[in-house]
């Protein structure tokens, strides 16, 4: 059999995001993958010389239309630190419920388009619905429903009131009831379990080596989670990351299957001990220094470097973004698997090209 | 039972209310809070430009000379800065979302 090159993408029926592969075939195993992205790049890092510091949370928000918030934060958080800003406590724990949320709701969609990618449409409308719900507790709290723009430099913007917090907990509650019923059918369904049992093993030397990083690399047995350092509120709440041993696409999507019931958990801490108090400081004067922050978003971490000299635009801002890290193992994966397998291999990384690009 | 996880789900949601609206007959209600359009009272409006000062896409913009105040509503990302710098407090955003668009125009106050 001649080898022959299947271009995939970046218009592709299952694949949510523009990444093109060009895919040397031999019948119908995958030899090798050819990546090329730059399909959507937006020129946001250039913008930061445009748009003042403060101008550009809203810019850092629309880095990714999903995990949005945290990355807004996580700018925040960076020019905080430059600027020796301390965020009152209040805020801190708004932020990170609010950031969890962003997390349920990404690992939500996630399952849902994989849902799709293994042929399973009920399922994937069922995932969205339950993302449905916890996209109304997002709307009623911050305003938004993907873009939340509840996050500025010194704290928070919208404050959650004690009637609201009791809501969110009632709806917490639908929520896990419903995401119990879904991820009952991810775990155990046996048409789920023979396209993802085996699909796309990563070992966790690959996986530490290659750079993976969140679910990807929890999938593979490190325990690595940048909520560990401490930032935002995860300071005073208690968890520890979620790992598997397998490392293939059934592990990666069962990290995700427990990480929406962490996140949950997480909320409910968060909001049994928020503080009540101020919710933002006034920030004056302009920032300058370099600062690298780095936080866990959904896909796994980010790191936000930036460097100020002292004027209102920043001189320089670089996002590395979890796809991005997450490539290499991609890539790793795919020589050798089955043609049928490759969109379910590349959801399994959860790409975010648009955020990859910027 | 790995091959009826499912039924048990479908059979779940086949006897209860559907999840969707039946749209246009039910239109979805906007959720108290929801960020929707810029609301603009003119009666006090001191047009003192510091709205379309921090308006961060450039979607307001203000004549003081002219007493004229006007937005595109297709540039304005509802982000609510305008509203926090406004002195007179003349500016609010209301949970109503804008309604389409068929020309590019800019509204006049």
């Amino acid at each position: 059999m001649p080898r022959t090159i299947i271009p995939f993408g970046p218009q592709h029926p299952v694949l949510p995001e523009p990444v093109h592969l060009d895919l040397v075939v031999e019948d119908e195993k995958v030899l090798e993958a050819r990546p090329s992205i730059g399909f959507i790049h937006r020129g946001l890092e250039k913008l930061v010389e445009k748009k003042d510091y403060i101008e550009f949370v809203y810019i850092a928000e629309r880095i990714c239309g999903i995990c949005s918030f945290i990355h807004g934060q996580t700018y925040c958080q960076a020019i905080e630190t430059i600027m020796n800003v301390a965020v009152p406590p209040r805020a801190s724990y708004l932020r990170t419920v609010w950031g969890e949320l962003s997390r349920i709701h990404s690992h939500l969609l996630w399952l849902g388009l994989m849902a799709d990618a293994v042929g399973f449409e009920s399922l994937f409308m069922h995932s969205w619905r339950v993302r449905e719900r916890v996209l109304n507790v997002i709307e009623a709290t911050t305003g938004g429903r993907v873009i939340f723009g509840s996050c500025k430099i010194g704290g928070v913007r919208r404050d959650i009131s004690a009637d609201a917090l009791k809501q969110m907990l009632a709806d917490l509650k639908k929520i896990e009831q419903d995401t119990h019923d879904i991820t009952k059918v991810f775990l155990n369904d046996s048409s789920v379990k023979d396209r993802l049992c085996g699909v796309g093993v990563l070992s966790r030397q690959d996986a530490y080596d290659l750079g993976s990083v969140g679910p990807m690399l929890r999938a593979s047995g490190v325990a690595q989670d940048m909520r560990q350092l401490g930032y935002a509120a995860f300071k005073d709440l208690d968890f520890t990351p979620i790992t598997r041993t397998e490392g293939d696409s059934y592990a990666r999507c069962a990290v995700r299957c427990q990480e929406v019931f962490q996140s949950i958990d997480l909320i409910r801490q968060a909001l049994g001990k928020i503080p009540e108090g101020e919710i933002a400081v006034k920030v004056t004067g302009n920032p300058n220094g370099e600062v690298l922050a780095r936080t866990e978003q959904p896909r796994g971490e980010v790191a936000y470097c930036l460097k100020a000299n002292g004027s209102k635009n920043l001189q320089r801002f670089r996002v590395r973004t979890p796809t991005f890290a997450n490539l290499p193992a991609m890539l790793k994966l795919l020589p050798g698997c089955e043609l049928a397998d490759v969109p379910v291999l590349v959801l399994t990384i959860d790409p975010c090209i648009s955020c990859t690009e910027r | 039972m790995a091959y009826f996880q499912m039924s048990t789900l479908a059979l779940k949601w086949v006897l209860s209310k559907p999840a969707t609206n039946r749209y246009p007959f039910e239109p979805r209600r906007a959720l108290p809070g929801s960020r929707g359009t810029l609301v603009f009272s003119k009666d006090t409006c001191v047009y003192c430009t510091m709205c379309a000062k921090k308006c961060p896409t450039g979607a307001l913009v203000v004549n003081r000379a002219h007493k004229k105040w006007t937005i595109d509503r297709l540039l304005c990302i509802t982000c609510g800065y305008c509203v926090e710098a406004c002195p007179k407090k003349r500016l609010a955003l209301g949970t109503a979302h804008a309604t389409p668009a068929v020309t590019k125009d800019r509204e006049s106050y």
